[in-house]
């Protein structure tokens, strides 16, 4: 369980650490927007020097964003060689039997290729700079809105931050389950898909029933602590908006300008 | 004002309709101001149940509880629930914050304190505990004592008039105990907080001013832990372990030493046995 990349955090003092959570999640959402109107040589090298630089200027090493992309590497290629052999167009280069490479095809696929590089690794960035809690709460105070439209949104922003918290517990859980039971006989991931399923079913009922008992506890903790829900609550985490994340969000939409200016 | 905080007056209830016999049967009892009082018991005698009752967490069928003066009703549970803390038996199931200072002013936040108080609060109950250095740790990466002692100050933060430990030290080491014990001590003597405390511990039933036994959801006797601990033998069926002292003083009468009494401390024990070896 220890190559789960996700809500990987790596405490550090840069500039992108301390960025509030919020500039970045929005920074997230537009750059995933705009990283579809990269469709050229300029416009690609422009976000990845960009991509490049804030990796940079996160001061994290270089191979942490390789175990990112670690995971995904079979999905990449997969998708690049489905484009290379069936995007048909422009000059024929390369041609044996059915098998047709065109340059058509070569960059599509070197475009799907940049696309999903960059977007993990600048994903990856997010998680890497943003403790989870503080995603959290980033997530809620920019659902805050919806709130007039009878959207729960400090019971979303709970349950977020109570998942977060009990991620690691319950993958304690499952740990020590797995050992129980392997200590009792069973086989995990032998025989045939039947049983591997099969497998399965000792780890998931008990770790249900130990997560009903613990969410029981949980509740009853909370109740005996005073809590009554989210109205009247004060809090002691405060989100505070600095010129820094103005900032960052104005160079992003920046980056968008040139793009939209040097794509095709 | 009287010197009770706490009165129950004939407490029953039960968790299911067609429950054989009451798990509370006609519980009554009383705690004074400042008091430490332990309640012990086997498992099933209706200890954890009575203290959920008495934080409004369970309701009664019938029978009264007065808290510094207001009855329990379902109008004033919040507010008399704020007089009172509560620390559980699991520290994992009850760490509601992401990391120890979250965790900390979860209550706080509840009760809606401005933020500046809040702030001195939590570094005040975290100095209390001795966790200040931890404050940024998630609770992965901190012991069951430690995750126990953040439990504690979450509690102390709210400044209650009472602290109930239903059994908060029952899932730790000795060490992570003898810790906790001493933690709990400081604060009641700082605070003058009235203590309640579910255990099967030895140490924490000495250091108690008084003990509640509870059998079959019934209290069998209230006594002070000397009383308690002369009992000998019959401690093992009431969920507790002998003291050292009680099998020493036993195992040396079997031996044909003369020893009167059944209980002694270490200390007294220690008095004698110098005194009885000097007069030969």
């Amino acid at each position: 369980m220890n190559n789960l990349i996700l809500g990987r955090y790596i405490p550090g003092d840069s500039l992108l650490h301390r960025l509030d959570p919020r500039s970045k999640l929005l920074a997230m959402f537009i750059y995933i927007i705009i990283i579809f109107w990269a469709n050229n040589l300029a416009t690609n090298l422009l976000m990845t020097v960009f991509t490049l630089s804030l990796v940079f200027l996160s001061g994290i090493k270089i191979t942490h964003f390789l175990k990112g992309l670690r995971p995904m590497v079979v999905l990449i290629l997969f998708t690049t060689l489905f484009q290379v052999f069936f995007t048909q167009g422009g000059q024929v280069l390369f041609q044996f039997w059915i098998i047709k490479i065109t340059s058509l095809g070569l960059s599509q696929a070197a475009l799907i290729f940049m696309r999903f590089v960059l977007i993990i690794v600048f994903s990856t960035l997010l998680t890497l700079t943003t403790t989870p809690l503080s995603l959290a709460d980033a997530v809620e105070s920019l659902l805050r809105p919806l709130s007039r439209f009878k959207v729960p949104v400090h019971e979303i922003g709970l349950m977020l931050s109570l998942s977060l918290r009990f991620v690691p517990t319950l993958m304690d859980d499952t740990t020590r389950i797995m050992n129980a039971q392997r200590a009792r006989g069973v086989d995990f991931g032998e025989g045939n898909l039947m049983q591997k399923v099969k497998s399965i079913i000792p780890i998931l009922i008990p770790l249900f029933a130990s997560s009903f008992k613990r969410a029981d506890a949980l509740a009853t903790a909370m109740e005996a602590r005073g809590y009554q829900g989210g109205d009247g609550r004060s809090k002691y985490r405060l989100l505070s908006w600095k010129f820094l994340d103005s900032l960052a969000l104005l160079s992003l939409l920046f980056l968008g300008g040139l793009l939209l200016l040097f794509k095709n | 004002m009287s010197d009770t905080i706490i009165e129950v007056k004939n407490l029953t209830f039960q968790y299911e309709e067609d429950q054989t016999s009451p798990t509370l049967d006609q519980v009554t009892f009383h705690v004074k101001h400042g008091e430490w009082l332990s309640i012990i018991g086997h498992n099933g005698s209706g200890k954890s149940t009575t203290v959920r009752l008495i934080d409004g967490l369970l309701e009664a069928q019938s029978g009264q509880i007065v808290i510094d003066g207001q009855e329990l009703t379902e109008a004033n549970v919040w507010e008399l629930r704020s007089k009172i803390g509560m620390v559980f038996q699991n520290p994992d199931n009850q760490f509601v914050g992401a990391t120890v200072e979250d965790d900390v002013a979860f209550g706080l936040e509840n009760q809606g304190i401005p933020l500046e108080e809040m702030q001195s609060r939590v570094q005040q109950a975290l100095e209390l505990v001795k966790m200040s250095a931890f404050k940024d740790r998630e609770p992965a990466r901190l012991s069951g004592g430690q995750k126990q002692r953040v439990a504690i100050a979450g509690a102390v933060a709210m400044r209650p008039a009472i602290i109930i430990l239903d059994e908060a030290t029952s899932m730790l080491d000795p060490e992570g105990r003898l810790e906790l014990i001493q933690t709990i001590k400081d604060i009641r003597q700082r605070y003058g907080m009235t203590v309640i405390s579910i255990t099967h511990d030895l140490e924490e039933v000495a250091l108690s001013d008084r003990v509640l036994v509870m059998k079959n959801g019934q209290v069998e006797s209230d006594t002070s832990p000397q009383a308690l601990f002369s009992r000998g033998e019959e401690l093992l069926n009431l969920g507790l372990d002998r003291p050292f002292t009680s099998v020493l003083i036993q195992t040396l009468k079997e031996k044909g030493f003369a020893i009167d009494e059944s209980y002694l401390t270490e200390k007294d024990l220690e008095e004698k046995l110098w005194a009885s070896i000097s007069k030969r």
